[in-house]
């Protein structure tokens, strides 16, 4: 275990705890525009307004978890952010594209205009990008975990033998990186009615996302089955890290359990105990992959020590981490006491 | 086995055109960023008059400026977002080489970006849950957060004008000391003229607005509090933001003299360099023409000296040079405006002072309705002269911006891409804004009132 806790690990789980957060909270934003482009039956307005209600006072706050692990992959992990941004260049910039649509139109819809009209049209923007982006952050990650960009940094590649295709496009558009990304929809969409059903003040509202939730729950489970049987059927380094490892059955258990205790709780009705489930199945699946591929960062070709900043960084951006954490978990707990504490009562904003 | 990715041949036109989308995502972006730091001092100001003074009009007001804000805020939080993507997607090479150097800062204002967004979603939309005390120091928080982005992304930038914090060996950076390259010699001036700058152009500019409105309305007493509360703002800073422009002046002739001379159109080295105000530098004639030249103006202010020597272009390879005619027209431009600001606060201090009503002088508020997009103008300018002035290097003298660009050809594309976006971002930002903004409440002072005098 000693080994374990390098400076290095200690920051890479750090980076991959902050990418956590934002798969649990602004995950779940995305997730919330799923259902505003999925409402449906005599109460989709109250859906939608259930959910502009739960996500506007916190999706801004919810979305620096992503610009964290930015931060702490080009501090603690130069190379590993250079050549993610290469060679994953399109579906990031894509993914961007739908991260800045997604909160203007939000807030365009919540903030700009009267006309029930206008509102609709932003409404649709919004939705449609909160689709595009998780299933492009999803494409990114199974990139990394297949090992497709790992490939493309082999040396025959810098010799500049390949094609535009096999560099910049072949690394992500394959049916496993696809698959993720369409995994990664199925669990923001998941967590967000999981979520909800808690949030909603109104029985008949409640139950809509009950019913949501446990569909959702059912692609979840769906869409990983597929996943799984893609990635043992071609050639990606994910069989091997799923399977191998001494930890990895007893995680899969894990996992399993956390999804069949999310759906129970759900049948029960017990919704605080499906939103910790969901959280804990998310998380859980996160894990599996970072613990997967350990101990690399880009694997076959990087991993956390090859590619670690210099000591003194490191040592820097721990204490960084403390000192900020000092402030932000407070700071949090505080918002989510004051938007999150009692089941929305539909006051309009001002 | 596996290597850096290919060190394909990049072609000058992507060079550019990763260039003219860094250029384009920072230009959109510092409108978003300036008003995120200037918004919330002003809201929190309107909201502890009305707290003081149960003058109504100042919660309106605050109210009003918190939903405009809340548009920008967003918008400036995802082009930051697109900001710090860019920094790989455009310059993987710069972030492979100052990552672990300048990463510092970066995770700092991840934090404060951090608490500015959590507070801003209190303040937003808080305005019923939470008690008034809590709700301004919400707001206070705000503020604080937001200026103190600033100044950790300025000092980042001021590391790839001054790199310190490392030592070179076989082209690669060694003894990384993350702290000394956060205290480099260019981050004092930078971070104090940009905070300056950031309170000048939003006072001035909802200044401007309402002493627009004004012109048309002059008894109206919901504009006239908010000229008042956006004055005390953008006026001292811009009163100030001379001397602090003296002291950012004094730093690049030190440390970036080929910025400096660009900046002036100064291509021989003399002493008692002459300050020129205006012209049009030639570079192939070595020269600049047309110019109002003050005698020893140059030397005077860069060095407080009217006969020091101030380094001309001449002493650096022509390969060295920034595009000089670009960095000479926009550092007239920021000096210019930013000047007639000065004079324009100047005025209204003096107004203030002498206890006459800003409201009711036509020709003052004419001055400052003129002067609403100027502070952003400069802020514009001031980044041209910032970063273009550093070309051809990314970090100066160390690593060039040819060097540290995207093996991905084809930039062009999202170049494209992306400036679409913006210009339909920002036209609907403007469209949204002037809307609200125009629908301006009718609240006719009575005609005779001695308290407004007390505003201030």
């Amino acid at each position: 275990m000693e080994s374990l806790l390098t400076l290095p690990n200690v920051l890479a789980g750090l980076t991959m705890a902050a990418l956590n957060a934002y798969v649990l909270f602004g995950g779940a934003d995305f997730g919330g525009g799923v259902w505003d482009l999925l409402a449906s039956g005599e109460r989709r307005e109250q859906q939608r307004e259930l959910i502009t209600h739960a996500i506007g006072p916190i999706w801004e706050a919810n979305h620096v978890w992503l610009v964290l692990v930015v931060v702490l992959l080009f501090t603690c992990f130069p190379p590993v952010f250079a050549t993610l941004s290469i060679l994953l260049h399109i579906p990031l910039a894509l993914m961007l594209i739908g991260i800045v649509l997604r909160g203007s139109a939000f807030t365009f819809r919540s903030y700009g205009s009267e006309h029930d009209a206008e509102q609709r049209r932003w409404g649709r923007l919004f939705a449609i990008a909160s689709l595009l982006t998780p299933v492009l952050l999803g494409i990114s990650i199974g990139a990394i975990a297949s090992g497709g960009v790992g490939e493309a940094m082999r040396p025959e590649h810098a010799r500049g033998a390949s094609s535009f295709v096999e560099l910049y496009v072949a690394p992500w558009l394959t049916p496993f990186s696809v698959g993720v990304g369409v995994l990664a929809l199925a669990l923001f969409a998941f967590l967000a009615s999981v979520y909800l059903t808690v949030e909603a003040g109104d029985e008949r509202l409640r139950e809509d996302f009950r019913v949501r939730s446990l569909w959702a729950a059912l692609a979840v489970f769906v869409v990983a089955f597929v996943v799984l049987i893609i990635a043992l059927a071609t050639e990606t380094h994910v069989g091997p890290g799923l399977t191998r490892s001494a930890w990895a059955i007893p995680f899969h258990v894990a996992t399993g359990v956390a999804a069949l205790w999310a759906i129970w709780a759900l049948w029960a009705r017990r919704f605080r105990v499906a939103r910790a489930a969901a959280a804990a199945q998310v998380t859980l699946i996160l894990w599996g992959w970072v613990l997967g591929q350990y101990p690399y960062l880009i694997p076959p070709a990087v991993t956390i020590d090859a590619a670690a900043a210099p000591e003194r960084t490191l040592n820097l951006t721990l204490w960084a981490l403390a000192l900020g954490a000092m402030v932000l978990f407070p700071s949090l707990a505080y918002l989510f006491r004051i938007f999150k504490g009692k089941p929305a009562a539909f006051e309009r904003m001002e | 086995m596996y290597c850096k990715p290919p060190a394909g041949v990049t072609s000058m036109s992507d060079v550019l055109a990763a260039r003219s989308q860094m250029g384009m995502s920072l230009a959109f972006h510092i409108i978003f960023a300036v008003v995120g730091i200037g918004m919330p001092v002003l809201m929190v100001v309107a909201e502890s008059r009305w707290h003081r003074t149960g003058d109504a009009i100042y919660l309106d007001l605050a109210k009003r400026w918190a939903k405009g804000t809340a548009i920008l805020f967003a918008v400036g939080a995802v082009s930051g977002t697109v900001l710090s993507f860019e920094l790989g997607l455009l310059w993987p090479e710069f972030m492979r080489f100052g990552g672990a150097i300048i990463g510092m800062p970066f995770s700092l204002e991840g934090f404060a970006f951090f608490t500015e967004a959590i507070f801003l979603g209190v303040y937003l939309y808080g305005w019923d849950r939470i008690a008034v005390g809590a709700h301004i120091a919400a707001g206070t928080i705000v503020a604080i957060s937001g200026a103190a982005s600033a100044v950790f992304v300025v000092i980042a930038n001021a590391w790839m004008n001054t790199p310190r914090g490392f030592e070179m060996l076989h082209g690669r950076p060694v003894n990384v000391d993350p702290i000394a390259a956060m205290m480099t010699p260019a981050a004092f001036p930078q971070v104090l003229h940009m905070v300056l700058a950031a309170y000048a152009a939003t006072g001035f500019a909802v200044a401007g607005i309402h002493a627009f409105l004004l012109l048309r309305d002059s008894r109206n007493a919901f504009h006239r509090r908010a000229l008042s509360v956006a004055l005390l703002v953008g006026a001292p800073a811009a009163i100030a933001q001379p001397f602090s422009g003296d002291i950012s002046a004094r730093y690049v002739a030190r440390w970036q003299p080929a910025k400096l001379a660009a900046a002036e159109g100064q291509f021989r080295t003399e002493r008692g360099a002459p300050l020129r105000v205006g012209g049009i530098p030639d570079e192939a004639a070595r020269e600049t023409r047309y110019a109002l030249e003050i005698p020893r103006g140059l030397s005077l202010l860069a060095f407080h000296d009217p006969d020091a020597e101030v380094t001309g272009l001449e002493a650096f390879p022509e390969s060295d040079w920034p595009p000089v005619r670009i960095v000479h027209v926009a550092f007239q431009i920021m000096v210019g405006l930013g000047t007639f600001m000065a004079i324009v606060a100047l005025w209204a201090v003096i107004e203030r002072w002498r206890r006459r009503q800003i409201a009711e002088d036509r020709w003052l508020l004419r001055a400052i309705a003129v002067a609403a997009p100027m502070g952003f103008i400069c802020i514009e300018a001031g980044w041209t002269v910032t970063e273009v002035g550093r070309q051809p290097w990314i970090v100066y003298g160390i690593v060039r911006t040819a060097d540290a660009v995207t093996p991905m050809p084809g930039l062009v594309v999202p170049f494209v891409v992306f400036t679409i976006l913006y210009i339909f971002l920002g036209a609907i930002v403007v469209w949204l804004l002037s809307r609200h903004v125009l629908g301006s409440p009718r609240l006719t002072e009575p005609e005779r009132e001695p308290a407004e005098g007390s505003a201030a």
